[in-house]
């Protein structure tokens, strides 16, 4: 489906869309690479990038730019799985969080904290929670059984998130001393400071995977504009469509919350703003959707690095203080609207 | 050729048949009306007819090839579907609606970029909908948007449309040019199969009528003989007064 949005924003057509969003995310990287409480100047970057060693050059390579590479990779699989869920669900409601997967992810980790095997292994936190989200996908399908509908996935999904949120708490509610139970608290707020290169490893090919399955999505999601029946009409196989986002979902978002805990509202927020720049489609807002999450999460996590004294606000905590006011203008504007 | 094959299909849903032994063939050149009561499973039919909804006896051919044994790709070339009530969820414009008839031949390296915005172009003029190319399709009218839908299907360049219900619930200046359009549609190689409810309108556009009671085929011919005041009084249950005008049954009033 092409779209013509002449009417809708004059003078962007879809590659200046993109163009505009990938020019953002590359300054928002920089900056996030850049800044810090060690300001570093960017020819000192572009030394380390070209293997001289320095003191700086450490800072950059273990700390700054692992954590800018990540909330790159984790503001795009979550703005593009947000952008698939609504796209499948016909419904601008929907976010990734949806199928369960993010909550049996945090479980995971949750109960790797809890075991205290994080501290002995580094990356048993992120592989824990993969483990999770990878039995949520397989608990979903359980539960959904054979030849699931949509609406079965999701009932499935939504009863699965509150399983594995009611096993997160009473983790907590358990917790030896009420030390672990902070750290694992702040845990699941999100965050994305002092991550390493190994989560790094851990979860990109994850995010990598589950973003291709998604991008493999767009004929098939324009084709549910007109319902699944007709898109069926249109030779889209729609178990497979089905399959691949709830896949895609799993392995990206899966990842992304193994290594930086549950970041809420940019699965919701970032197809929302950017689906009147794509006409609507909803095969269109899947890539403007992956850059305009990673410029997202790239910018909360700049400004969650200046914003306070003290304890460091976290970033889950700072997105989900983004999108209730945005939720508020929305519903002002569409009342606005009589829609 | 493109022949479209019902053979004893059999379809229930909670122990209830909702399609019980039907065996139906549709060729091109027809404009099959399919009628009856609500409930009499037309448009289960229908969608048993494009591989939706699969029966749990006997199978629909497409050439003679089980429907669910060919691929995607080929079905939606040769059979198009306009839903009923023309959905669409999203507040995208009438031309975008239409492009997507075009998505099953966006495979072919053959139909690219040029031939597919003649199509779209030759589409939306043939049904009217030109001017309408940049509005929102969730802006339209009920009449503008079943033209809309009915653009995509003829974009797709299927054989066959099957539509459920085109004209139900709009004005009678659509009705009829949703009908004419329809029959226009068909011709040696292409056939229409449309779910109808209005009896008078089966009549004036189709050529051959499949009346339903109750999951199975009650009658099946030409109007003349498919609407007999019997066969009206037996299915609908209503008495109906009729006449003839050039040979073509109109329902005059009927009581129940």
């Amino acid at each position: 489906m092409e779209y013509n949005n002449k009417h809708l924003v004059p003078y962007l057509s879809y590659a200046g869309l993109l163009f505009l969003l990938a020019a953002l995310v590359t300054v928002l990287f920089l900056m996030s690479v850049l800044w810090g409480t060690a300001e570093i100047p960017i020819i000192t970057f572009l030394d380390v990038l070209l293997g001289n060693e320095s003191p700086t050059g450490i800072i950059l390579l273990e700390l700054r730019l692992p954590r800018a590479i990540l909330a790159l990779a984790v503001g795009a699989s979550l703005g593009i799985s947000g952008a698939a869920l609504q796209g499948l669900l016909r419904n601008p409601l929907a976010e990734p969080g949806l199928i369960g997967v993010s909550g049996c992810a945090a479980l995971g980790s949750v109960i790797v904290f809890y075991t205290g095997l994080s501290v002995t292994y580094s990356f048993a936190l992120p592989l824990g929670g993969m483990i999770g989200a990878c039995l949520s996908v397989g608990l979903l399908y359980c539960l959904a059984g054979r030849d699931p509908s949509i609406l079965t996935i999701i009932l499935a999904g939504v009863a699965i998130n509150t399983v594995a949120g009611a096993l997160t708490i009473l983790a907590l509610n358990l917790a030896p001393n009420p030390f672990a139970a902070f750290e694992v608290f702040f845990w699941l707020l999100g965050s994305l400071t002092d991550r390493s290169m190994n989560h790094l490893f851990v979860a990109l090919p994850f995010i990598v995977i589950g973003t291709c399955f998604l991008l493999s999505t767009r004929r098939g999601l324009d084709a549910l504009t007109l319902g699944e029946d007709v898109a069926f009409s249109l030779g889209i196989n729609i178990k497979s469509l089905q399959t691949r986002i709830v896949l895609g979902i799993a392995l990206a978002v899966g990842a992304s919350v193994s290594v930086a805990g549950v970041i809420g509202f940019v699965g919701l927020i970032v197809p929302h703003l950017l689906r009147p720049f794509v006409g609507y489609s909803p095969g269109y807002l899947l890539i403007p959707c992956a850059l305009g999450g990673a410029a997202l999460t790239l910018a909360a996590d700049i400004v969650v690095r200046f914003a306070t004294q003290g304890p460091e606000l976290q970033l889950g905590v700072l997105t989900s203080l983004i999108g209730a006011p945005f939720f508020l203008v929305l519903v002002i504007k569409m009342r606005r609207e009589g829609q | 050729m493109t022949f479209l094959t019902a053979r004893n299909i059999l379809i229930s849903k909670n122990n209830n048949n909702i399609i019980n032994n039907i065996s139906l063939k549709i060729r091109p050149g027809e404009l099959v009306g399919l009628i009856g009561p609500n409930g009499a499973g037309k448009t289960t039919l229908l969608k048993s007819l494009l591989g939706i909804v699969k029966p749990i006896e006997g199978g629909v051919y497409l050439n003679n090839l089980g429907i669910n044994t060919l691929s995607r790709n080929y079905v939606s070339k040769h059979l198009s579907y306009l839903a009923q009530g023309a959905p669409c969820y999203w507040p995208v414009t009438v031309k975008q609606i239409v492009e997507l008839g075009c998505l099953p031949h966006t495979y072919d390296t053959k139909k690219r970029e040029g031939s597919i915005s003649n199509i779209v172009a030759e589409s939306m003029a043939s049904t009217g909908i030109s001017d309408l190319q940049f509005r929102k399709v969730t802006s339209l009218s009920g009449g503008e948007r079943t033209l809309t839908m009915l653009a995509r299907c003829l974009a797709g360049q299927a054989p066959l449309i099957l539509a459920d219900e085109p004209v139900t619930g709009l004005d009678p200046s659509h009705q009829i040019k949703i009908m004419q359009l329809l029959k226009n549609q068909v011709s040696s190689k292409t056939g229409v199969v449309a779910v109808l409810h209005d009896l008078n309108l089966a009549a004036k556009y189709c050529s051959r009528l499949v009346l339903m009671s109750e999951g199975k085929i009650y009658a099946d011919g030409v109007p003349e003989t498919v609407l007999s005041t019997q066969n009206i009084s037996n299915v609908y249950g209503i008495k109906a007064k009729m006449q003839y005008l050039d040979g073509q049954p109109i329902i005059l009033s009927g009581s129940i």
